[in-house]
């Protein structure tokens, strides 16, 4: 029974081919008929990735338009006796939606410190993407080259993205650490003055800058060097025969032959830098006096510290994620400009 | 407006019809009455508690463990989960867990200011009627920070404030006495550092820690009668303008901006100064720190006074149970409870740790000099405004701390700035003076 149940089953793909020359039917529905396996495969991840980011991502942008806060999301607040009763009392001050109030407040520097942390941001991502791709690229081309020990170098270099980076974090501030720190006592014999690093705005982020630049080159150095070994051989042998030098070889060999894998690792360093947390949490801790604070650690200081502010810190997650779809659509577009298509 | 939330709302209703099947069932009025008379019988007590505890795990830990091992003497069927959680992740971690209701646990030892807090949230059961606040004798300090809007929540565990701490030593070879005011600390400082060598004081950068120059003044953070933020009033400016010229005029160091108390500590353990701001819970480390000189070594006098005279915050911890757990394990967490407040538990801590017990009876059984040392310092100790947002101060206060202390700016812009964020983010319904 169960046989001639199926049998027709396989037949019914063929059916949508002689249906759709007696009449035309939408392209979408023809396309569902001929690969409806696809759709049912993809559906599980359709459904799963609407549940855990479309759904909590509408919202996060609804609660940016409310109040809500850890102690006005309830509607009652229930006081139980141990060991018996319970009173409920209304709660007066229960979130409501508030529209852009909460957009006017951060953007006017009312509440928080957003141009501030904005400009940390700037500062503390444009500083990590170039100095990540300037190190990688040079770490990059020296391995690319044959030489003695090249195995062991590439190891050793890229040990510092193995390490977690919470461990290199507490590393890096023990280092920096102005009383006790490795290099406060070593600046003296320099002829130099022991540094206070974390009292002041720019030597803080300096040392969260360092650290993550330690941390950041071996993914950069990979990336390129893969890139670099996909560049024929070829090319750099007619270069050298038409006699150029090596810095030309350089420029119009290896950038323009890297340039498919450098524009997707600047993209994605810079989305990564941008929301890079630990590095600003565990190093400078946003000292001195949250003159430190990037958005994303700021945008989890409202969310987890105190009575959490679950509204504000919608409102700088949506501000966070307009403005790199803004970076990435501008991004695209100059690269499109430029020929290339990703 | 309320429809905006219907997830939340369905939740919160969700829990009320819960809550209300259980409340109305007939047995729970009879288990409110049993807590008494069960007590006659401890070995018919029956129960799983898990109690979060805040202190320091390698010192204090192993004493909170001896006395769970001499209760269960009493209580054999009582098994107790001793989960240590570093203080400065549990008020988050707990109120993570009583928001999503799962992992949260039977008893917390809650800081001070975080009780009100809790409460205010309904993550606290009230234990009004209970045999945990039947003839008592807590000291009165302490029980007010456990009461929020007339009921109370939790009952005090251990007590503490910030002293003078100072290494006798040092100040013995600089031939000068302990100061009683900033002033006097300042003069002694060029006297200590051309004998000793060493600087004077270490000052925090922290709020709490600052709070001394401020009560010092006659200060105060907030009026929460007139519902008034005070915290830029000019005695404050004043205070914070005597802490700024002690890092200024060299008679304290300056302060480091991340990590500040653990630096100080340092530099006060290894004698590098003689002096500096901070509570007993830091006594057993400046004992056993090599080459301090131990407990004979250390002396520890009321924080110095300001023109108003001395005054230095009043700190510890709670124990307070979460209204999530099973009512009827309520018998046994009330029976712990009890237990570890007793006055032959809290001297039994106390001689163990030096920490301040909070029944006025205990303080008679206690031997351990460690306890006596605090006395003078307790009796400054100034009360703070226990409202649900008084953990919030201090994120403000220690902007303001690092500001005035460590980049050396103006205190009166430092506090006017602190005062917006109280404003803005603590208590928006205050009006700033």
């Amino acid at each position: 029974m169960s046989v001639t149940d199926v049998t027709p089953e396989p037949t019914a793909p063929p059916e949508p081919g002689t249906r759709r020359t007696r009449r035309e039917r939408g392209r979408l529905r023809r396309s569902f008929d001929r690969h409806w396996y696809a759709w049912a495969m993809v559906l599980p991840t359709v459904a799963v990735l609407g549940l855990l980011v479309l759904f909590p991502l509408v919202q996060g942008v609804y609660q940016s338009f409310t109040n809500l806060n850890e102690s006005n999301q309830r509607s009652e607040i229930c006081t139980k006796v141990l060991g018996g009763a319970e009173t409920c009392t209304p709660n007066p001050h229960a979130a409501k939606f508030v529209g852009l109030d909460n957009y006017i407040d951060v953007l006017s520097g009312h509440r928080g410190q957003f141009w501030l942390q904005f400009s940390n941001t700037l500062v503390w991502t444009v500083s990590c993407v170039v100095l990540h791709f300037a190190i990688g690229l040079g770490l990059a081309v020296m391995l690319n080259r044959n030489m003695r020990g090249r195995a062991f170098y590439r190891v050793a270099l890229i040990v510092p993205w193995a390490v977690p980076a919470f461990v290199a974090a507490f590393a890096w501030r023990f280092l920096f650490d102005q009383q006790f720190g490795l290099i406060n006592a070593v600046l003296p014999h320099l002829g130099l003055d022991p540094v206070e690093w974390y009292a002041n705005r720019w030597t803080s982020l300096f040392t969260a800058i360092t650290t993550n630049v330690w941390l950041g080159v071996p993914f950069m150095m990979v990336a390129l060097l893969g890139g670099l070994q996909a560049i024929p051989g070829e090319l750099y042998e007619a270069a050298e025969i038409d006699g150029a030098t090596p810095w030309q070889r350089f420029v119009n060999i290896t950038l323009p032959g890297l340039r498919p894998v450098s524009s997707t690792v600047i993209l994605l360093g810079t989305i990564w830098t941008f929301n890079m947390f630990p590095i600003i949490y565990f190093v400078t801790r946003g000292q001195p006096a949250g003159q430190t604070e990037i958005l994303v650690t700021g945008a989890f200081r409202a969310a987890f510290e105190g009575v959490r502010n679950y509204s504000l810190a919608a409102t700088y997650g949506v501000l966070i994620l307009s403005m790199l779809t803004l970076y990435a659509g501008i991004y695209r577009r100059v690269l499109a400009k430029q020929g290339e298509v990703f | 407006m309320r429809r905006t939330l219907p997830a939340l709302a369905g939740t919160a209703a969700l829990a009320l019809v819960l809550a209300a099947c259980g409340g109305n069932s007939s047995d729970e009025k009879s288990s409110a009455n049993q807590p008494a008379a069960s007590s006659t019988d401890p070995a018919s007590l029956k129960a799983d508690l898990t109690w979060w505890d805040t202190s320091d795990p390698s010192t204090e830990g192993p004493v909170y463990d001896e006395l769970i091992k001499k209760f269960n003497e009493q209580y054999p069927n009582v098994k107790i989960d001793h989960q240590m959680v570093p203080f400065g992740e549990a008020q988050n971690k707990f109120k993570t867990a009583a928001q999503s209701g799962s992992g949260a646990p039977d008893i917390l030892r809650s800081e001070v200011a975080w009780t009100s807090e809790f409460a205010s949230l309904g993550y606290l059961y009230s234990l009004d009627g209970t045999p945990l606040l039947e003839g008592n004798d807590y000291l009165s300090a302490p029980l007010s920070s456990n009461v929020y809007g007339g009921k109370t929540y939790g009952v005090p565990q251990v007590t503490d404030t910030l002293g003078l701490m100072y290494n006798k030593k040092l100040l013995d070879e600089a031939g000068v006495d302990v100061p009683t005011t900033w002033d006097e600390l300042k003069q002694e400082a060029p006297i200590i550092k051309k004998k000793t060598g060493a600087t004077a004081i270490a000052l925090g950068s922290g709020g709490y820690y600052l709070l001394p120059f401020i009560y010092g003044e006659g200060g105060d953070l907030v009026d929460t009668d007139a519902k008034k933020i005070v915290v830029n009033s000019d005695a404050n400016v004043k205070g914070m303008q005597t802490a700024q010229d002690l890092v200024q005029s060299g008679a304290s160091v300056k302060p480091v901006a991340n990590d500040a108390d653990a630096t100080l500590q340092t530099l006060f353990q290894d004698g590098k100064v003689a002096m500096m701001i901070n509570g007993p819970w830091t006594v057993s480390a400046v004992e056993s720190a090599k080459g301090f000189g131990g407990l004979d070594n250390l002396g520890v006098a009321p924080v110095p006074a300001g023109s108003a005279g001395a005054g230095a915050p009043v700190g510890g911890h709670n124990y307070v149970i979460y209204s999530g757990m099973d009512e009827n394990k309520a018998q046994a967490a009330i029976a712990f409870v009890k237990f570890m407040t007793s006055a032959d538990s809290e001297a039994f801590t106390a001689d163990q740790l030096g920490t301040l017990p909070t029944v006025e009876s205990a303080y008679a059984k206690v031997t351990n000099e460690k306890v006596s040392m605090w006395q003078d310092a307790m009796k400054v100790a100034h009360p703070r405004p226990w409202i649900p947002e008084g953990g919030l101060f201090f994120a403000p206060l220690d902007v303001m701390g690092t500001k005035v202390m460590v980049q050396g700016v103006d205190p009166k812009k430092a506090l006017d700035e602190a005062a917006a964020s109280f404003k803005s983010d603590v208590v928006p319904d205050y009006s700033v003076q």
